[in-house]
């Protein structure tokens, strides 16, 4: 649904865990546009509204456990099905690492982004069902594990 | 450690990532950090092969440094060796590197394009959508240009699988809001559209978002999207709760696609066909139906998916704004969830209803809730919340609910939160100003809020209540007795302070009969306030003194005193040393007679649009107040009273009827204009001493012989050449070396100012040229900030205005105030403008200085247009059409198609040619997407009428522009200037 500019996944220390940009911003724009926001939510208090206006943007946040997640949209969109597209990227996060924690993004931040790739793509839902998303992530990892097996062998008589 | 290690756990990175978690501080950190980039450097350069797993291993240990925050600026090639591998694994993370660490170097990105292009023809799905995520991840125009043209082919070509479909989709629409002139309608197009009807959700999900977008765009080429989207929607409402299987989101059929699908109809109006509309209007009320039903889960995302499509629903309701009923159901609905126990949907009813408020079926609907919105505002723990229901209240204000309104706003305020105050505040003044039914209640409630909340009352709002009083002799008297009364509080805000100086100055009069505020007691109460002022109102005071002198004889020996006491006429700053002495003289040597016309009652002001009302759209955006509502606030506004957006300057009020030499006459009083201008003739003498001793006159050496001469007459009517008075700088020679040639860029500098009258003109390395400028019939006033961006001083500053060859006989431009001072921060610099007849040309700006040993010089076009001078006319559409017609000579119509250079959305043009000076006129175009404008350009010999019809096609994004004025030579200007606009 909507016009997603970006998802930031931050600690409550503040410490950013997860980053996706879907508007093209320099690095330094970024990095400010970061922390400003994540000091505003950090501030705000536990049962306060899941929206605000933010600059010219609407911020749609929710906070599972140590973790807030949090989407820019645009003025024109849709914030509860926002709100329910950050859930179910929560669920998918859930159901493929056993019940998440942050650890499992720290650890494989690399997963968090290719979950995130065949969920939403250039801010837009790509696929909601979350069997066919954790499809295509599990016939990955199966590929994945088919190219790993012979790597000894190819290093042995030196093609790689 | 990790928790857990799906897939091939990377050990190395682990480790990695476990020693950067346990470091204990940021030094540490960097430490660790540059230590491993040291290792992953030399592993990189060294001379043994890395193999894919190890090189696999170090990008991601990169792309993990990145993301902490960190510069990367190596590792890319080896990323791209990555996605080039066979290895899926490998191309995984080499992709994933390059979409997060995008680098332009041009032969990078021609080896990612090569191994993009190779996965997109692999037909292996899995390659491909890979390939496909990377270019909509990255969306650079490279990548657009490579396979803007590949990617339709996929998305609609009949074997391909679904995921690849889907993720065509939306790469393809990156890449059309990215560059949209490379993805090129065709054949692909009509196909696309049935995608709506695919078998497979996802895909539909995934197209759907790409047919939006482009129908926003092409509305005619996708229209038959309304219909399918109308018959997908209703199979979905209609389906029960589990027929779509793992589409169905706790218990709600599809809710992403539905949102879509209602979000896609909002681009077009209701359907035409009567089947497929009764169909639609079928499945709003089976929305609105659902919205009753007992909840089928208690999960709150069982609520949040279905009221998601209730939102968007009733957003589409609104956009139709043709269904009573269900407009006045939408409202009903919302007014429930006003009083629901989730913030959320409070928050989304209060933000939702504000859109109902405006459309004439559902206003009295929502004006119902009046008391539940007020106490929103009261009790709602939530700032954002609370300013949801200040915006609403402001929606649902009419003339029946405005004084229960302003008054809950008010007392509001007193507790408001300070990041709302601004807004709120002007909220107040514009509804206060708009439903005004007696001035005496508008008087009491601009001064409240200054009393309230003086700190947030912008210059806009205490100039408005000025120009209002000025404006409407029935409500001086009262405004004079209220500003008295406010100001014997013994702390009382500063503005509340300029408005009675400014009021009791011109109107003190009018309460002077009662003892108890009698002149004496009137100004001993201005100044006690005097001290504790600043310089800006201290001046402004200074000016309500002298005018005291002449409305209350008996004043003069006791503001003499005043005047003549060493803190005044002494002052250290020049602004008020200069009232003081210039003010002190004029009572001393001007006859009672000369006095009076000085110092007369200011003239009424001229009808213009409400200046606060502009302020709000300008805090909130173009998008935030309406063009109706802009309008509205215009004809309303001018019913009721006439109002320049000037702001009543001190100087202005001091010399309102002043007959000065100079053309300009400072009739402009913009800030602290300076006096020297407004000064009155009888002061002549006087004013010769203090010019000498400020400076331009003396230096007009500066500029050229013919300034130098011209300076000692002070500028005439008659005169038709250039006047350059005075360059600045008095005590440095300027550097006398010819000027420069205007930039190259000169011209874009100055058409960026065509429809805006502030911003940097100019900025470079060692200078920043900012500019402000008013403009009121055929006069102009226009500041120009010379920032020094170094931390050096620059030597013989010095600036010239010319006019080169014809110009001169069209437009005045001369100094008013010089650009002093010899570098260091800031210098300003005010110029005023006459325009003669109308030019063509713009003036010059030559500005020289040293810095550092070296001459700069520069020249550059002052952003003065024939534009500038307009004055807008508002007419109905047969008046239009009518002069239209009257125009129709060949040399009076200038024409001229072009492509579209900047968005084509409404508000931006709207905004553009408001800010041209035109009136944009409503409903006078048969076609709604065409825009009308008419306005009247003033010079001094004459008025030229202009018309203006610019026809946008959004589908060729061109636009054809037709000016149509009474002088041809100003139709051919206008048309060259607005045609760089768009």
């Amino acid at each position: 649904m909507s016009k997603m500019q970006f998802m930031l996944l931050f600690s409550r220390q503040g410490k950013l865990r997860l980053q996706k940009w879907y508007v093209p911003l320099s690095d330094k724009e970024r990095k400010k546009i970061s922390r400003d926001l994540v000091q505003t939510i950090l501030a705000r208090k536990p049962k306060m509204c899941s929206f605000l206006e933010w600059r010219d943007l609407k911020i749609v946040y929710k906070r599972y456990a140590s973790l807030y997640f949090c989407c820019a949209v645009e003025d024109q969109d849709n914030e509860l099905i926002t709100l329910e597209i950050i859930h179910r990227y929560v669920e998918l996060l859930d159901k493929y690492f056993g019940s998440v924690c942050e650890l499992d993004i720290i650890f494989n931040f690399e997963k968090a982004y290719f979950i995130l790739d065949e969920f939403l793509l250039g801010g837009e839902a790509q696929e909601t069902s979350k069997k066919n998303v954790l499809k295509a992530i599990e016939q990955a990892d199966l590929l994945q594990e088919e190219a790993e097996a012979p790597r000894s062998v190819l290093e042995e008589i030196g093609l790689t | 450690m990790p928790a857990v290690s799906k897939g091939d756990g990377m050990r190395g990175l682990a480790v990695f990532i476990s020693d950067i978690r346990n470091c204990k501080s940021k030094e540490a950190e960097i430490k660790r950090i540059n230590k491993e980039l040291a290792n992953i450097r030399s592993k990189f350069k060294g001379d043994k092969a890395l193999d894919g797993y190890s090189k696999k291993k170090y990008v991601c240990k990169l792309l993990f440094i990145f993301l902490l925050g960190h510069d990367i600026d190596f590792g890319h090639m080896e990323a791209v060796n990555l996605l080039s591998s066979n290895k899926y694994t490998e191309k995984q993370i080499g992709y994933l590197f390059i979409s997060v660490l995008v680098n332009s170097n041009s032969e990078l990105i021609r080896l990612i394009n090569n191994a993009i292009k190779n996965d997109l023809s692999s037909r292996n799905p899995t390659f491909m959508c890979l390939a496909l995520h990377c270019i909509a991840n990255v969306g650079s125009r490279e990548m657009a240009e490579a396979f803007a043209s590949e990617i339709p082919r996929i998305l609609v070509a009949g074997d391909t699988m679904d995921s690849v479909k889907q993720s065509a989709a939306l790469c393809l629409l990156r890449l059309y809001k990215t560059s949209p002139d490379l993805v090129l309608m065709g054949e692909w197009t009509s196909r696309v559209v049935h995608l709506l009807n695919d078998q497979h959700m996802g895909v539909v999900t995934a197209a759907i978002s790409l047919i939006t977008c482009l129908s926003q765009k092409n509305p005619d080429e996708f229209k038959t999207c309304v219909s399918l989207a109308v018959s997908r929607l209703s199979r979905i409402v209609s389906s029960a709760s589990t027929d779509l299987q793992d589409y169905t989101y706790y218990f709600v059929p599809a809710p992403w696609l539905s949102c879509k699908l209602l979000r896609l109809l909002q681009c077009y109006p209701p359907p035409e066909d009567g089947a497929v509309k009764g169909r639609l209007v079928e499945c709003l009320e089976t929305i609105l139906n659902k919205a009753q039903e007992p909840p089928k889960s208690k999960k709150v995302q069982h609520s949040n998916a279905k009221n998601a499509i209730l939102f968007e629903a009733i957003a589409l309701i609104i956009h139709y704004d043709s269904e009573p009923n269900l407009l006045v159901r939408a409202c009903n609905q919302l007014g429930q969830f006003l009083q629901h126990r989730e913030t959320n949907l409070r928050y989304l009813a209060l933000e939702s209803m504000c859109t109902l408020a405006s459309s004439e079926f559902s206003h009295e609907a929502v004006k119902t809730h009046i008391e539940t919105v007020i106490n929103a505002l009261k009790t709602e723990r939530d700032v954002s919340v609370r300013q949801r229901a200040a915006d609403l209240l402001y929606a649902m204000c009419d003339r029946s609910n405005a004084k229960q309104i302003v008054a809950e706003m008010l007392s509001y305020l007193e507790t408001a939160d300070y990041s709302i105050r601004e807004e709120m505040v002007l909220k107040v003044a514009i509804l206060a100003e708009k439903y005004a039914v007696d001035y005496s209640w508008y008087v009491d409630t601009i001064l409240n809020l200054i009393r309230i909340a003086g700190d947030y009352v912008s210059e806009e709002v205490w100039y408005r209540v000025i120009q209002i009083v000025i404006n409407r002799d029935d409500v001086q008297g009262y405004a004079a007795k209220t500003v008295f009364e406010a100001l014997q509080a013994p702390a009382c805000h500063e503005n509340m302070v300029k408005v009675g100086g400014y009021i009791l100055g011109e109107f003190g009069n009018l309460i002077a009969g009662d003892p108890r505020s009698s002149p004496l007691v009137q100004f001993n109460l201005l100044h006690s306030k005097f001290h504790l002022c600043s310089v800006p109102t201290r001046a402004l005071l200074l000016s309500a003194y002298i005018k005291f002198i002449n409305l209350f004889p008996e004043t003069k020996a006791t503001i003499q005193e005043v005047l003549r006491c060493d803190s005044q006429i002494r002052n250290s700053d020049v602004e008020l040393q200069q009232r003081a002495v210039e003010y002190l003289k004029l009572s001393s040597i001007a006859s009672t007679d000369v006095l009076a016309t000085v110092l007369e009652e200011m003239p009424p002001f001229p009808e213009r649009e409400s200046s606060i009302l502009a302020k709000l759209k300008k805090k909130k955006g173009p998008g935030a107040v309406s063009v109706t509502e802009m309008e509205d606030g215009k004809r309303e506004g001018g019913e009721l009273n006439g109002g320049g957006d000037r702001g009543p300057d001190a100087t202005t009020m001091a010399a309102s009827n002043a007959s000065t030499p100079s053309p300009s006459a400072d009739l402009l009083g913009i800030r602290s204009a300076a006096p020297v201008s407004a000064a009155p003739s009888s002061a002549g003498s006087l004013l010769v001493d203090v010019f000498s001793e400020a400076g331009p006159a003396a230096s007009s050496a500066a500029v050229n012989d013919e300034g130098f001469l011209r300076d000692l007459e002070p500028p005439t009517e008659t005169s038709d050449s250039l006047l350059v008075e005075g360059s600045g700088d008095s005590d440095s020679a300027p550097p006398s070396e010819d000027p420069a040639p205007p930039l190259s860029e000169a011209d874009e500098l100055l058409n960026k100012f065509v429809c805006k009258n502030n911003g940097v003109l100019f900025e470079n390395q060692l200078l920043q040229i900012g500019i402000k400028s008013e403009y009121r019939q055929n006069l102009g006033r226009m500041y120009l900030f010379y920032g020094n961006k170094t931390s050096v001083q620059f030597a013989s500053f010095s600036t010239t205005v010319s006019c080169p060859g014809e110009l001169q006989s069209h437009i005045l431009v001369f100094q008013t105030c010089g650009a002093t001072g010899g570098g260091g921060a800031q210098i300003q610099q005010v110029l005023n403008i006459e325009c003669l007849t109308d030019f063509s040309e713009a003036p010059l700006l030559n500005i020289k200085f040293r810095y550092g040993g070296a001459l700069q010089n520069l020249t550059l076009k002052l952003p003065v247009t024939i534009n500038k001078f307009f004055q807008p006319t508002e007419m109905a559409s047969q008046d239009f059409f009518q002069r239209w017609k009257q125009l129709s000579q060949p040399q009076q119509e200038a024409q001229k198609i072009f492509k579209a250079n900047n968005s084509m959305d409404t508000e931006v043009l709207k905004a553009k040619l408001l800010g041209l000076g035109m009136a944009l006129l409503d409903n006078v175009d048969p076609n709604p997407e065409n825009y009308v404008c008419a306005g009247v350009i003033q010079t001094k010999g004459q008025q030229v009428g202009c018309l203006l019809r610019l026809e946008p096609n959004a589908q060729a994004q061109m636009y054809r522009l037709t000016l149509r004025c009474s002088k041809d030579s100003v139709s051919k200007r206008l048309c060259e200037l607005l045609a760089e606009q768009f």
